[in-house]
Parts: C-alpha cells; sequence; structure tokens
C-alpha cells in the first residue's frame, strides 16, 4: 500500500510545474497588453544604430479591450516626431485569430487610407520592435514548453520555450523569462531559424500603476545588426475612460486634445 | 499681399487666445526640376526652382482649435513672390458634432493620383513638376461641417466661391492646343460656390461612403468664338454634379477598393456641345498588398466611359482629336523601405490602354538626420500629343527636393 502511495505521488505532476507553458504565456499577455479596461502612454522610441547614430519616434498610444483578455482589442496611436510623420495618425482593430484592420491618416494630402497589415513581424516605424512585440502575438502562433524555472534579476521566472506552429515567422523559436508573481515577460531571447542568437527584449523598468505592474522601459536588441531600439513608456496610466468612439475615422482626422498629453 | 496680411494677422491673434496651448512649426526648403528631353517653350531649362519657408502655427483652447500654414517662397523662372496661405482654419468640436471654417484641403475617395470622387481642387502642375506631395492639392475656403448620429457620419463642405485646380503653366509645358494661332484669350471662373456631401459608416467591417457634388468641372473648357475663323478663345468651367460611391475593406491578403461615380454634365445633357466635357461614368478598382516587411505594391484598374458617345462624335469639329468612348487605365505603386525606414523607393507606373498615355515617376527619399531629408525623382510622359501624359512627352524631368523641419 505504501508504495502504491508512492507510485502516484511519482505519476502527479511537481506543483511548480502544475501550470503549463501556454497558460504562462496566456496569463504573461495578459499581464503584458491587456491590464485595465484601457491605456495610454507616450511614447519614446531611440533607435540606435551600431555606431551610436540615434533616431527619436515619438506618439502617444491608447488602446481600448473589448472583451477579456485575448479577446478583441482597439489602438489609437498619433506621432509627434520626426517632424516629417508630425500629426500623422494611426488605428488598429486588433483581432484574436484573425488579420487586424488598420488605418492610417495622412496630413500632407488629408486623407485617411485603409492599409493591408498581414505581416505583423514587421518593424513598427522602423525600430526593432514589430507590431506584434507593441500590441501581442496569438498564443495559438506558437506551442509553448517550460524549459525551467530559474531567477532573473531576482526574481523568480518561467523560462518558456515558444516554436512558431507555421515556418513564416522571422524566428525559429524564443524563449521568455516570465516573472513568477506578476507575469510580466522580463527577458525574451529569440534565435533565428537556423538557430543563431537574434533579437533580445528587455524589460528595463516596470512601475505599478493604478496596481497594474508596467513594464515602463523596453529595449529591443537585433544581435545580428548592433541595431537596437529603447522605448520609454511616460505618463502611463489606466481606466481613462476612452470612449469607444475614439477609434473611428472622425477622431484619426482630428485626434482629441485631451488624449494627446 | 493680401495672403502675407491675412497670415500675420493670424500670428497676431495666436496670444490673444488666451490659455491656448500655441506651437509653431515650419520648413525650409530648396525644389528644383531640371529638364531632361527639352528646354520650356519659353526656353528654360528647368520646371521648377525655388526657395520656400512654411511656417506653420497650431493653437487649441477647449473645443477650438486653430491652424495656420503660410508659405513664403521665391520662384527663380520669372514668377518670382509666390507666398501663399497654404490653410488657415479653425475647428470647433462638440461632441457628436464638430466644424472647420476656413481654408482648408478636403480629399475624397480612395484613389492613388486617380481621382473618382475627389471633386476637390488639384495642382496638377505640382505633380508635374516634381514637387512634394502637400502641394499636391490646393486648399478651398469652404465651411465643413460633421455630425456623427448612431447610424452613420456626415459631412457637408460648403464653398462661397468656386476655386479650379492649378493646371500646367503653358510657358514652363508644352501643352497640347488645337488653335495655337489664335492668342486673344481669356478665362471666366464661376461667380458661384459649390457644395459637397459624404455619408460614411462601416458596412460588415467595410468602410462604406457615398458621395454627392454640386459645382463646377475643376480644370477650364475652351470655347473659340468661331470655328471657321476663330479671333478669340474663352475658357471657363462647365457646370457639373457627381454622384458616387466607394467601399474599401480586407480582402485576402490585402485591402480591396472600389469606387465609382456618374458625372453629369449638367451644362450640355445631350453631349451636343464639343466645348463640354461629356456626362461620364468612372469606375475604379485597386488592391493594395504588403507581401513582405517594409515591401508595399499598389494597383489600380480606372476606367472612364462617355454617355453621349453619339452626339460627341457629331458635335466634334474636324481636325480635333477623337477620343474613345471607353478610357482604361491601370496604375502600379511599389514602396520600399531600407536602413529602419529612413531610405525610401517608390516607384509610380500608369498606362492607358485606349490611348497610349504613359506616366512613370520613381522616386528615392532618404531622410539625413529626423529633420533633413532629401528626395531624388524623375517624371516620363509619353503618349499621344493630345493625352493627358503624352502631350507633356517633352517635359520629362529630374527632381530634386530637400527639406529641413523645425
Amino acid at each position: 500500500m505504501k508504495y502504491l502511495a508512492i507510485a502516484i505521488a511519482a505519476l502527479l505532476p511537481l506543483p511548480s510545474l502544475a501550470i503549463t507553458g501556454e497558460e504562462v504565456m496566456k496569463q504573461s499577455q495578459a499581464a503584458f497588453l491587456y491590464p485595465g479596461k484601457d491605456f495610454k502612454a507616450r511614447v519614446t522610441m531611440k533607435l540606435i544604430g551600431k555606431d551610436g547614430g540615434e533616431r527619436v519616434r515619438e506618439l502617444v498610444m491608447l488602446r481600448k479591450n473589448f472583451g477579456a483578455a485575448g479577446g478583441e482589442q482597439k489602438y489609437f496611436m498619433v506621432f509627434f516626431k520626426p517632424a516629417d510623420v508630425k500629426d500623422m495618425s494611426f488605428m488598429t482593430y486588433k483581432y484574436p485569430a484573425k488579420d487586424d484592420d488598420r488605418w492610417m491618416f495622412i496630413p500632407a494630402v488629408n486623407m485617411v487610407k485603409r492599409i493591408a497589415a498581414q505581416d505583423n513581424r514587421s518593424s513598427f516605424v522602423g525600430s526593432d520592435f514589430t507590431y506584434e512585440d507593441v500590441s501581442g502575438r496569438d498564443i495559438e502562433d506558437d506551442s509553448h514548453a517550460i524549459e525551467r524555472e530559474e531567477k532573473l534579476g531576482g526574481r523568480d521566472c518561467y523560462v518558456v520555450k515558444s516554436t512558431p506552429k507555421k515556418g513564416d515567422a522571422d524566428f525559429g523559436h524564443k524563449l521568455t523569462w516570465v516573472d513568477k508573481t506578476n507575469f510580466l515577460p522580463l527577458k525574451e531571447d529569440q534565435f533565428d531559424r537556423k538557430g543563431a542568437a537574434y533579437k533580445l527584449f528587455t524589460a528595463d523598468e516596470v512601475a505599478v500603476i493604478k496596481g497594474h505592474p508596467t513594464v515602463i522601459r523596453r529595449t529591443m536588441k537585433n544581435q545580428q545588426s548592433g541595431h537596437r531600439t529603447e522605448a520609454a513608456y511616460a505618463n502611463s496610466d489606466y481606466e481613462l475612460g476612452i470612449e469607444d468612439s475614439l477609434f473611428s475615422e472622425r477622431f484619426l482626422r482630428q485626434p482629441p486634445r485631451k488624449w494627446l498629453e | 499681399m493680401l495672403v502675407r496680411i491675412a497670415f500675420a494677422v493670424v500670428l497676431l491673434l495666436a496670444p490673444v487666445m488666451a490659455r491656448a496651448d500655441v506651437t509653431f512649426s515650419g520648413f525650409l526648403q530648396q525644389n528644383t526640376a531640371f529638364n531632361t528631353r527639352e528646354a520650356n517653350p519659353d526656353g528654360r531649362h528647368h520646371k521648377w526652382m525655388e526657395e520656400r519657408a512654411q511656417l506653420k502655427l497650431d493653437a487649441s483652447s477647449g473645443a477650438w482649435h486653430l491652424l495656420a500654414k503660410g508659405d513664403l517662397a521665391w520662384d527663380h523662372l520669372g514668377r518670382q513672390d509666390q507666398s501663399e496661405l497654404r490653410e488657415a482654419y479653425v475647428d470647433y468640436t462638440a461632441s457628436n458634432w464638430d466644424m472647420r471654417l476656413g481654408r482648408q484641403v478636403i480629399t475624397w475617395g480612395l484613389g492613388d493620383l486617380v481621382f473618382v470622387n475627389d471633386v476637390f481642387p488639384k495642382d496638377h502642375e505640382a505633380m508635374f513638376a516634381g514637387r512634394p506631395m502637400d502641394y499636391l492639392k490646393r486648399g478651398v475656403d469652404a465651411v465643413k461641417l460633421g455630425a456623427y448620429p448612431e447610424f452613420a457620419n456626415f459631412e457637408l463642405v460648403l464653398t462661397p466661391h468656386f476655386r479650379e485646380s492649378r493646371i500646367p503653366d503653358a510657358r514652363r509645358f508644352h501643352l497640347y492646343d488645337p488653335m495655337p494661332a489664335v492668342t486673344t484669350r481669356g478665362t471666366t471662373k464661376p461667380d458661384q460656390g459649390d457644395l459637397g456631401l459624404r455619408v460614411y459608416r462601416d458596412v460588415g467591417g467595410w468602410d462604406a461612403a457615398l458621395y454627392l457634388y454640386r459645382g463646377f468641372q475643376r480644370t477650364p473648357s475652351m470655347r473659340p468664338d468661331s470655328m471657321t475663323a476663330p479671333t478669340r478663345i474663352d475658357y471657363f468651367y462647365p457646370q457639373l454634379s457627381v454622384y458616387g460611391a466607394s467601399i474599401s475593406g480586407r480582402a485576402a491578403e490585402g485591402v480591396l477598393s472600389l469606387e465609382a461615380a456618374y458625372y453629369d454634365s449638367r451644362q450640355d445633357r445631350s453631349g451636343s456641345d464639343f466645348a463640354v466635357p461629356n456626362s461620364q461614368t468612372r469606375l475604379l478598382a485597386g488592391y493594395q498588398i504588403q507581401p513582405v516587411e517594409d515591401l508595399s505594391l499598389g494597383f489600380q484598374y480606372y476606367a472612364e466611359r462617355m454617355h453621349d458617345y453619339g452626339a460627341y462624335l457629331v458635335a466634334l469639329p474636324a481636325g480635333f482629336p477623337v477620343d474613345k468612348r471607353w478610357s482604361h487605365t491601370a496604375t502600379a505603386r511599389l514602396t520600399q523601405f531600407f536602413l529602419h525606414q529612413t531610405l525610401r523607393l517608390s516607384v509610380y507606373a500608369s498606362y492607358n490602354a485606349s490611348n497610349g498615355d504613359r506616366f512613370v515617376n520613381p522616386e528615392l527619399r532618404y531622410s539625413f538626420t529626423d529633420r533633413i531629408w532629401g528626395a531624388v525623382g524623375a517624371n516620363h510622359y509619353g503618349g499621344k500629343p493630345w493625352g493627358q501624359f503624352g502631350q507633356l512627352a517633352r517635359d520629362d524631368n529630374l527632381y530634386l527636393q530637400m527639406r529641413y523641419e523645425f
């Protein structure tokens, strides 16, 4: 009888591994990209070349959830810098497991244009971040497995290996260090399809805003080209009561001042 | 002069807007276009050569917003002072309606350098002479009212004074002229304004819009005083109404755009007056995809159909070029970014299968810094001597644009 009990215990998974890789990534997505009903930040991206040359992209980003974590979201962005894209605005309706809808307002000709958006792995405004890095990647696009658990900067983390199910991603696999306490991704190590080190994401500063732990400084470095992008999310805030009507052609043409600070 | 006074007034008024949030910006620009085939009709070797400074004032306070953009410009090809007020308007925004009053640029429709429902004035000379994109449209002095009830969005544009499109200058471009011997010419502009209404909403995930316009053709028609022994030509802007619709949405991997309009030539509904354009149907289908990162491809098919073709053929004077009933045009645009989107290559090409008209515009644009960008491009035209692009076959040019933004 005693031996049987031991045998059953051996068949049970270890308590700390009770969670699956997919669940970790789902909770991480919820913590990183879905907290609050809505969110606003003034994002400054520094694009830094191998030689140290610097370009600055500055925008306000507004996000509103329509449904639970992993569900539909709408994004609204207005650019301030550089000067030649000032007052340009950009809107995305993001759907789970379906291509996004995107629109752009071009002030030079005062025109709103719907734009094609099938490649979420393409660069966001020329930075090292992709559209998916900014607004999320579908969990179902990859298979996820917990590789190990380890400390990173004093925080207990799950290390999750994610491998794209289809071969059309620019990366072969990635390892994500997910904080066990707040589920924020603290580091992401991407490898190209040949297995060589590719892009490296680091969460450089986390602040708790209205109860939501928020990554307010982050870096994405392309280890192959040496180019990196540092993004600072200033004035980050939640639960602002952003109206549904904001996400419309009307306000794309004329973004309300109150959301631009 | 008037423009400069108006701009000065706007600048002086700015601080009056107490507690207003005010920003100044602008740019310095050099723009030159060299002829690559022949000299201009006036003997000069450039299509464009000017320095330009733009000052932009942006002020907002509560529901009010003011924008004024004025250019100080100097042309080296004989026009000299080209200063102008580009835009100057006041916005008032309420919860479900808004208003814009003043000089403003309005663009309707979905076409890429093809205009179906965009009935607002353009600057065709700017496009043919290699000027930056922000100069392809001209502002109109108008009141624009927006209303946003639940079921649809409405945009009503009332313009008290008609403003025409700018056509290329005959001193700089080799324009087709069926009566070159007649040198006495005059232009009559409509003394009325025009009005337009756009209604738009989402229909099952597609952006749908209806357009109505009542006004005038933006480019002039010509009428000689006599067909047999003309001594004088009068240019005028025939009455026009346009009824159109458009939809755009996601289709397969890209964005599909469809647009149509009926051009009701009110001044000659029978089509028997050769000087007035025939009533028309315009159709456009466009498709845009992003096959790989930083590459975008756009294709358009555009058709025009004359409604009273029989009457047109009967009325057309002997010796005038004969247009076909249908005109079919295909266009393609490639845009590729390099170097973290600081270098952009774009190529636009248009070919009309009905009359051989063609236009190719490659351009390379580089942002040297976040404030300085430069572009080099070329305009190549070809086709029959009376075609839209064919008449410009001797006007091929290579252009440079350089801008410092502050």
